[in-house]
Order: C-alpha cells, then structure tokens, then sequence
C-alpha cells in the first residue's frame, strides 16, 4: 500500500448526511474482478443522468473542484453496503482525505486498507471547512489541518496512523504471528464445515 | 463483572491482544460470495499466498445470478465473467462452492443457517454487510471489506478494535404475530435509534418479544442490524437455535456436546454492563413502511407521508435529508401511506426470502390475483427454500395470482442482475435498503414486511394487512 504523505488541496464540500456506498459506486459498477478504473462510476447517478449526460448542477461536475483531494462531507458516509469498491473509486477519482463528522464501521476500516485518510471532526468544524475556499494542507504526522485562516488538529488512533504513513501491508504482519494463530487452532472448540 | 455475549464470544477468540491497538481475532467461518472475492484472490496470487483453512471457508454465487432461465448462458458478459471467476478461484485455492447449478446454492446468509454451517458461539464474516444475519444463532458475524476478505483467507484472523455492547430490549406481546412481523420490529427499532444509531457497536436483542420469535424471524432482526450502523446484531442461543440446527447436512458430527457447551456458557450475565440500552414495546406497533430512501425513514402503515420539518425535529440536515428523500421518492407530506400505489412487488432477500415468509406471503395471496397494474415476483432465499416451498405448493398459491416464481438469489434486492426497476418505479419489498436507485436506477422502494408486500400486490397500494381475513 501506498504510504500517505502530505497533501495540499482545494476541499469538494458535499452538503449531505447519510451518504452511503450505494450512491458512492452504484451497484451496476461492482462487477469488475480488478481493483483499478472505479473511479469513473464515483457517484455516478449524481454525476451522470440519462445517456450519460453530465448534471452540471452536481458539485463534482463544477470545473473548479477538478483537482481537489479532499472531500468535506455530512454525518455517516459510506454506510450500507460493505463494497470497499466505494474506497477504491474516491481513490481512484483523486481524493485522499474525507472529512465528516462521522464515518459507517466498515467503510471507515476499509479506508485504512487503501490508504484513504478518513478525518472525523465535528459537526461545526466541519461546516466551517466546507467553507473554505483557499487551499488546504492535510499533515497526518502532525494531525493538522492548515487552512488559509487557522490550524485545526484532529485525533486519530495511533495504530491506524501508522499504518496508513508507512503505507503497510496488514497480511504480512499478520503471519508474524504464525505461533499464535496455530495455537489457537489447536485449542479451538468449533470444528470445520467439512 | 459479569460479561456480555458479545463479549465472551470475543474473548474466546483473541489470538494475540495489545494495549491500546487492534486484537487479532480468530475466525470460525468464511463466506465468500462473487462480487466481493475477485480482488481478494488476485492479491493471494501476486503475494504467493495460499488460503490458510480451506476447511472453514464456503462459497457460493448469489449477488448477480440471473433467477430464471438457469439453463441458459449468463448474458450479461461482466456478470459472467465474475461468476467464472469465483469458479476458477474456488478450483485454484481448494474451496467448497455451492455453484449456480448446485441445489445448495443461495444467498449466502441462508444457506449458512440452512445448511447447519452457522454455529453459536463462533465467528463468522463475509464481504457483506448482511452477514449480521448470522447473529440470530448467537454468533459473532459482521461484514468486512475486500482487503479484510483477503487478510483471512490468508491467515484466517482479522485485526479488529473491539465495539461496544449495545442491548436492545423487545418487550411484550404482539397482538396479531401474522400481520406484525419480525420485520416491523426492526424497522421499529432502526426508525427510533436512526441508521447510525448502533455505530461502532454490536447489538444483543433481547426480551420476551425476541425469545417469542422463530430462528427465521430472529435471523430477520439480526439481518439488518447494519442499517442500524451497527456492526453486529446477535440473540442468544436458546433450544430453538439447538433444534433448528440440528441434524443439517454440515452440522457438525460432535453436535451434542457443542450444544452442551453452548448451553452453559453462551449468555449474558446477569450483572454484565452494556454501554448503551434501548427498549421498545411491541404491544401496540403497527406494520412498518418506509417512506423515505433510508431504512430510519419509516413509518406506521396507518400514518401519513411525514413533513420534513416533523419529521426532524429541529435538525436542519436532517430536515434536507427529508426533503430530498420525499422528491427522489415524489411523495407529498400528509399523504395516508395506504393512498401510496405500487408498480412492483419483490419479496426476496437475505431479510425476507426464508420458508416462513414465504408461507405467511402466500397466506395473503391464496385465491386472489395481483392487481392489475402491478407486476410481482418471489425470489426463493436459496435453492433449498424454493424445493421446500414447491412441496407445499407455494409456488401454484403465488403463480395462480400471477405473481413470477423464480430461482434464488440476491437479485432486485440490490438489482446486480437483470432484476431491476425502470426509472420512477414504485416497489413494495421485502428488502433492506431503500438507497436511492438501489433497485434501479431511479426505483422507488418501500421496504414492508412479506405479508404487507403480498397484501400491496393484490390491492394495488398499502393496506393494513391486519383489517385482512387471513383464514
């Protein structure tokens, strides 16, 4: 996995609670067998109507958020479906960083599998970066957010930061313990499906 | 302290634990299904990587199967190619695959229950949020993403930070069981507690109105704990759990004595702490619809089209999201949910498609015929359910009120396959979710219970199933 470095960004504000994975990449997406390409389908029926017409009144369809990183958004993105497709296409499509008052369980830990920095602020803080319209720097190391006007620091759990900074690979870790999962198999009451 | 179920489930499978990081955490039981698995494998591939326990590790197909016409080739090339893809992978890596032409195959949260592979106690995740379903038999199952789907064919474990314990209390009586159903319960509960109100927890149900209900309808509960936000939903393991798992064809050979076990050690204590509890009273609930494009927007069958500004009491997101729940959905505010008309009617899913639904379904359906202007279909859980349901002649109840009878799988649930709405359709289903295009781009969907969809499909609208002569 990639390893997270500084970013600096213009931010996407998208106005909106409960956005969940269906609206993310809609379901007709998910049935490619790569990882790579999704971000195409990105919100795809907000972004898209009928033939394929582009909506020019969708947020990520305004010229001025082309190259922005960093998607500001409402309470419980991603909930639903647990498709990390819906990480790969904000990936994919550009942003590094969400911020939302909260995130849905599997969408934020599928987040940290991809190295997509998911940064939960609160709901007042985060109408007020959906404000901002300069340029903004994402500093993980530090927990900041620098904007044009102030520094705003944001917690993260420390195992998680790291894992996104170094970019590591969880499997590999894991089979460190080797011992320990070969153990637990042999004390291990529920027997096999087979 | 006592623990909770939760809690004693999650000990029992820390295999490594650290301060203020992660635990690893053994799994019992891998699901794997099409969609979500391609990826995963491949990573197993560039990594030289094999799967560590093919033994617990299961896989069928059942998010983007066609349900009819089985005989014929899949004509949706990306549908095919994800489906032969699961095939080779099953084949390369030395899983178990229930295929598309197997009698076993179905949507992956029935046939686990069905086919005795869901044990209490035990672990079990799949890449899919519905696998909460598992919960109903005192197990610990949650829904993971690829990358976690790939990390435990590798090494069988997941790292993962521990939730909290979330009670949820059913207490009382229903007074017409028939007409107010399991699904009426949860959409109860998820209407009152909101769609992320379980974030970062696992919910353990319980109380009398949970003891009161079958495996099945326990397995509807537990079903979409998720759209709760939660990460898990479970009920403890009683008798019915034992009896309904007994003698399945994967039930394992020492069953007696697991059950032994189960018996003494799997529940709450009594002086267990939940971080958080919620009671709701089911003596007087109504059957549930839902009015608005997420399962939290959800009303009694007997009220009317909420207005936003009520409907959010005071929070202004809230009140937008309202509103453009109520255009995407065109329903105007004050509208009698029962003046609401149907074009389709889906009784299917991993929340409603079990032998029990069916039945009670057709209860509605016997001797009638859908409304004209509907068009209808039932989509059997598995294989399995379909068979048994033909042997009580279901089939013939549903088919001569000209509903369509099909074979199993996910299907308009989330429309993967061809079973979709068209634009501005209006559904009665038996589903989950009600996202925005969920089961078609620009489908409508009101989520019921079986007997209120079946009961919409012959009236044309929602009806209150309990003003209908059920015998």
């Amino acid at each position: 996995m990639k390893s997270f470095k500084t970013l600096k960004s213009i931010i996407t504000p998208l106005d909106k609670v409960n956005v969940d994975t269906d609206q993310i990449v809609p379901k007709q997406f998910l049935k490619l067998v790569q990882k790579s390409g999704f971000g195409k389908f990105l919100f795809y029926n907000w972004r898209f109507g009928d033939d394929e017409q582009i909506k020019s009144d969708f947020i990520l369809n305004n010229p001025k958020y082309k190259n922005s990183e960093i998607l500001v958004t409402g309470d419980n993105f991603g909930c639903g479906s647990s498709r990390e497709h819906a990480v790969w296409a904000l990936m994919d499509y550009g942003f590094s960083v969400i911020i939302a008052p909260s995130f849905a369980d599997i969408f934020f830990s599928n987040c940290f599998k991809n190295g997509l920095l998911p940064i939960i602020l609160s709901e007042k803080i985060v109408e007020k970066i959906q404000h901002e319209t300069g340029e903004v720097e994402i500093d993980l190391e530090n927990q900041l957010i620098k904007t044009p006007s102030e520094q705003i620091s944001f917690d993260i759990d420390l195992h998680k930061k790291t894992i996104l900074l170094k970019g590591l690979d969880d499997i590999s870790q894991t089979l460190l313990y080797e011992k320990e999962i070969s153990e637990f198999e042999k004390n291990s009451t529920i027997p096999s499906v087979l | 302290m006592g623990k909770t179920l939760f809690e004693k489930i999650w000990d029992a499978h820390i295999v490594v634990e650290k301060e203020n990081s992660p635990s690893l955490i053994y799994i019992d039981r891998h699901l794997v299904h099409e969609v979500t698995s391609p990826q995963a494998f491949d990573g197993l591939r560039m990594n030289n990587r094999s799967v560590r326990r093919p033994d617990l590790t299961i896989a069928t197909m059942d998010h983007n199967v066609p349900t009819n016409n089985r005989t014929l080739p899949i004509l949706d090339q990306t549908s095919a190619v994800q489906i032969q893809t699961l095939e080779k992978n099953c084949k390369d890596f030395g899983i178990k695959l229930f295929d598309i032409h197997s009698s076993n195959q179905g949507i992956v949260h029935v046939i686990g229950p069905q086919l005795g592979i869901t044990l209490p106690g035990s672990t079990i995740v799949c890449g899919d949020s519905h696998t909460s379903t598992h919960g109903a038999f005192g197990a610990l199952a949650f829904g993971i993403g690829t990358s976690e789907v790939e990390h435990v064919l590798a090494s069988q474990t997941l790292w993962l930070e521990k939730p909290m314990p979330f009670e949820i209390r059913v207490e009382g009586k229903r007074k017409n069981p028939y007409a107010v159903t399991a699904k009426d319960i949860i959409l109860s509960i998820i209407k009152h507690i909101g769609t992320s109100g379980g974030n970062g927890t696992v919910i353990e149900y319980r109380g009398q109105g949970i003891s009161d209900l079958s495996m099945e309808q326990r397995m509807t509960i537990c079903n979409m704990s998720i759209e709760a936000g939660a990460r898990a939903g479970l009920i403890a393991s009683d008798e019915k759990t034992f009896e309904y798992l007994r003698g399945r064809e994967y039930t394992p050979k020492n069953y007696e004595s697991l059950v032994s076990l189960w018996r003494e050690n799997l529940k709450t204590d009594h002086d267990a702490k939940f971080a958080k509890s919620f009671t709701l009273h089911i003596d007087d609930i109504a059957p549930q619809v839902s009015w608005g494009t997420n399962p939290g927007m959800t009303c009694d069958v007997t009220e009317s089209v909420p207005f936003p500004e009520d409907y959010s009491k005071g929070d202004p997101n809230q009140k937008k999201g309202a509103e453009k729940a109520l255009e995407y959905m065109a329903l105007t505010p004050g509208t009698p949910i029962t003046e609401i008309k149907i074009d389709r009617v889906f009784i299917g899913s991993c929340t409603n498609a079990r032998l029990e639904d069916l039945i009670e379904a057709s209860k509605v359906v016997k001797g009638k015929k859908l409304s004209p202007h509907v068009s209808a279909m039932v989509v059997p859980g598995s294989q399995m359910v379909k068979k048994q349901a033909e042997e009580l002649g279901l089939d013939k109840i549903f088919t001569d009120a000209n509903f369509e009878w099909r074979d199993s799988g996910c299907s308009m649930c989330l429309g993967m396959n061809p079973d979709i709405l068209s634009p501005g359709e209006r559904c009665a289903s038996t589903s989950n979710r009600n996202f925005e295009g969920r089961q078609g781009t620009g489908g409508r969907t009101h989520l019921v219970s079986p007997v209120m969809a079946a009961a919409a499909a012959i009236a044309g609208h929602f009806v209150d199933v309990r003003e209908m002569d059920l015998n």
